[in-house]
């Protein structure tokens, strides 16, 4: 496509409007199916993220859409430091951050009563924000423009995969287009393709979880408010009797608010704006200007695939994994998707990995998504009480937070996405030493100023040896970067380093081995491991 | 002396738990079952002047929140 880039003003109705042109690829007049080592599909933020990772590192990628435009509607807006971790690497983070609104305080009221306020992110010490809230459509033009700038990643809009069979050594697809179908081969098939993911229903897959019986209406409405940047959360507020409702910060003076409607609301009667503003109106007040921007009725599933590896097809966000919103899990653990499958896949592709390596894609990432659903799945009970005792537990716990902090942590408004640990995963190599803190192997790395830099900047694309004090001369015979800390300050707080003490980190940024003292033979070992070699 | 600042090992697993011990009782069955639960919980407690504190403490939150 051709580079594509936003005036920096541009505004939310603009960026909705952008249409991507159809473009004719050379593939549609190709005698026999034209071969492509990878096919990512759906330019959603996890698709774009993953195209953008494998094109980075050296891939030849093609992104297929079966649309022309950017996201409708604000959808997800809440990503959190991980996610923004992750697009710090692929080269986005900070637009992402700018035009965001970062927050990390929270208040839960009950009734009228504010209950007590929270903290996501108390340390000190971390260049990005527990979160930012951005409209879906900022993150994804956001992604599209760095997408355009990489030569070796195509994207084609217009391009609807209608027929996908898998084969010994790759899928063959047969895609729509407005000019009628043609047929490629991909080695491997990276499915982002949403909820609704057409390519699993192609390849006969199934999902499977629990659908909850409520429905919330997503109001965004633009106003000129004196709200802090905080997320608000209502048990049973006196503006909206017997349900719950949030409201959130977005960029633009646009703010997400969220009610929940029960089951038998009438979603099309719900989603008319006659009914819609009086219930903004009863929350805000009657003095208070807004606008409807968008709104949506909905209702929400906890549902997996079994397995997210299918051959040569790999599934990731939405596609392979759902949640209720209570927790922002949705897309940013669909962009952690992303982030784990990119380095594997780029390794088993230039042959320096196993094909196991991808099967650790899918060991890790279910273990991940279950974590998620968990949360999610418990947040969702606790908002939205299924029995009479479930309610009365409930309420007992809202009025005894009140004035008793241990009933506070009992109160569940959504546990707020954080990055999983990967503890069982086959890739890592158990300690041998002990230490301290959270930075097992599996652990996602954790940030702290280094210098005048950030630890997470430097780390490396591929695998980083990281050593506290002098880095020993074997190391630079080893296949990864290096990177000498001090002993002391926050990089060996937050790591427990000694002199001498080692971390080696995967080019996801996960640790996956650490040793008091490290040896040429234990970290080949743990490389090897680490890469299914 | 009542704790009560947090001091629950794992919350969320806990809430969990207890409202997954009542599925698909009937709310008289709810009933037996919380009974149930504080008698046991109250002789692992043990300490009488705790369990009297607790029993003030539930009693004054319930009257003042049924009063609002």
């Amino acid at each position: 496509m051709a580079p594509f880039s936003l005036p920096a003003d541009a505004t939310g109705a603009q960026i909705q409007a952008v249409e991507f042109a159809y473009e004719r690829s050379p593939d549609q007049d190709a005698r026999s199916p034209a071969h492509h080592r990878v096919v990512v599909v759906g330019a959603g933020p996890v698709g774009l993220s993953l195209a953008i990772d494998l094109a980075q590192r050296g891939q030849k990628v093609l992104l297929l859409d079966n649309d022309c435009k950017l996201s409708t509607g604000s959808r997800a807006i809440c990503f959190a430091k991980r996610t923004l971790e992750i697009w710090d690497r692929l080269g986005v983070g900070s637009r992402m951050v700018d035009k965001g609104v970062s927050w990390k305080l929270g208040k839960v009221f009950f009734k009228g009563d504010l209950l007590y306020p929270f903290d996501l992110l108390p340390e000190e010490d971390h260049e990005r924000p527990a979160f930012i809230n951005l409209q879906q459509y900022y993150a994804e033009a956001f992604l599209v423009e760095r997408a355009s700038a990489l030569r070796n990643l195509e994207i084609r809009f217009h391009n609807t995969v209608a027929a996908a069979e898998q084969r010994a050594d790759g899928v063959r697809l047969g895609i729509d287009t407005p000019e009628g179908r043609y047929e490629i081969d991909a080695e491997y098939l990276c499915a982002c393709d949403g909820a609704r993911s057409p390519l699993r229903s192609l390849l006969g897959l199934e999902t499977h979880g629990r659908v909850f019986r409520d429905r919330f209406l997503i109001a965004d409405v633009k106003m000129a408010a004196d709200f802090p940047t905080e997320r608000w959360f209502w048990f049973d507020p006196p503006f909206h009797r017997n349900q719950s409702a949030l409201l959130h910060r977005q960029p633009d003076n646009v703010w997400r608010i969220d009610f929940q409607l029960g089951w038998d609301a009438n979603p099309e009667e719900e989603k008319k704006p006659e009914n819609i503003i009086p219930r903004v109106k009863a929350m805000l007040g009657p003095d208070v200007q807004f606008e409807l921007e968008w709104a949506s009725v909905y209702t929400f599933a906890c549902e997996r695939m079994d397995r997210f590896r299918h051959g040569r097809v790999l599934f990731a966000g939405d596609a392979a994994h759902r949640v209720s919103p209570f927790g922002a899990r949705g897309a940013n653990s669909g962009v952690q998707d992303a982030d784990n499958l990119a380095w594997k896949l780029d390794l088993v592709l230039r042959g320096e990995a196993g094909d196991a390596l991808l099967d650790s894609y899918g060991a890790e990432r279910e273990a991940a998504a279950d974590e998620n659903i968990l949360n999610s799945t418990r947040a969702t009970d606790f908002i939205t009480p299924k029995s009479e005792i479930s309610r009365l537990f409930r309420d007992a716990v809202l009025d005894l937070a009140h004035e008793h902090t241990f009933a506070r942590k009992l109160v569940n408004s959504g546990r707020l996405s954080l990055p999983s640990t990967y503890r069982d995963s086959p890739l890592n190599t158990p300690d041998a030493d002990a230490f301290a803190g959270a930075m097992t192997p599996g652990a996602p790395a954790a940030d702290a100023p280094l210098g005048q830099n950030w630890l997470l900047r430097e780390l490396g694309e591929g695998f980083t040896l990281l050593v506290a004090g002098d880095v020993p001369a074997w190391a630079s015979r080893l296949p990864v970067q290096t990177l000498r800390v001090d002993t002391e300050g926050p990089v060996a707080q937050r790591y427990d380093l000694r002199p001498g003490t080692a971390y080696l980190f995967r080019p996801d940024h996960h640790v996956c081995a650490r040793w008091r003292s490290a040896d040429e033979a234990a970290v080949r070992a743990a490389i090897k491991r680490a890469t299914a070699c | 002396m009542l704790i009560t600042s947090p001091h629950l090992d794992s919350p969320d697993e806990f809430y969990e738990a207890l409202i997954d011990a009542h599925r698909d009782l009937s709310t008289a069955q709810s009933h037996e079952l919380n009974a149930k639960l504080v008698l046991l919980l109250g002789n692992h407690i043990g300490t009488l002047p705790v369990l009297k504190e607790a029993l003030a403490l539930a009693r004054a939150n319930t009257v003042s929140s049924t009063n609002t």
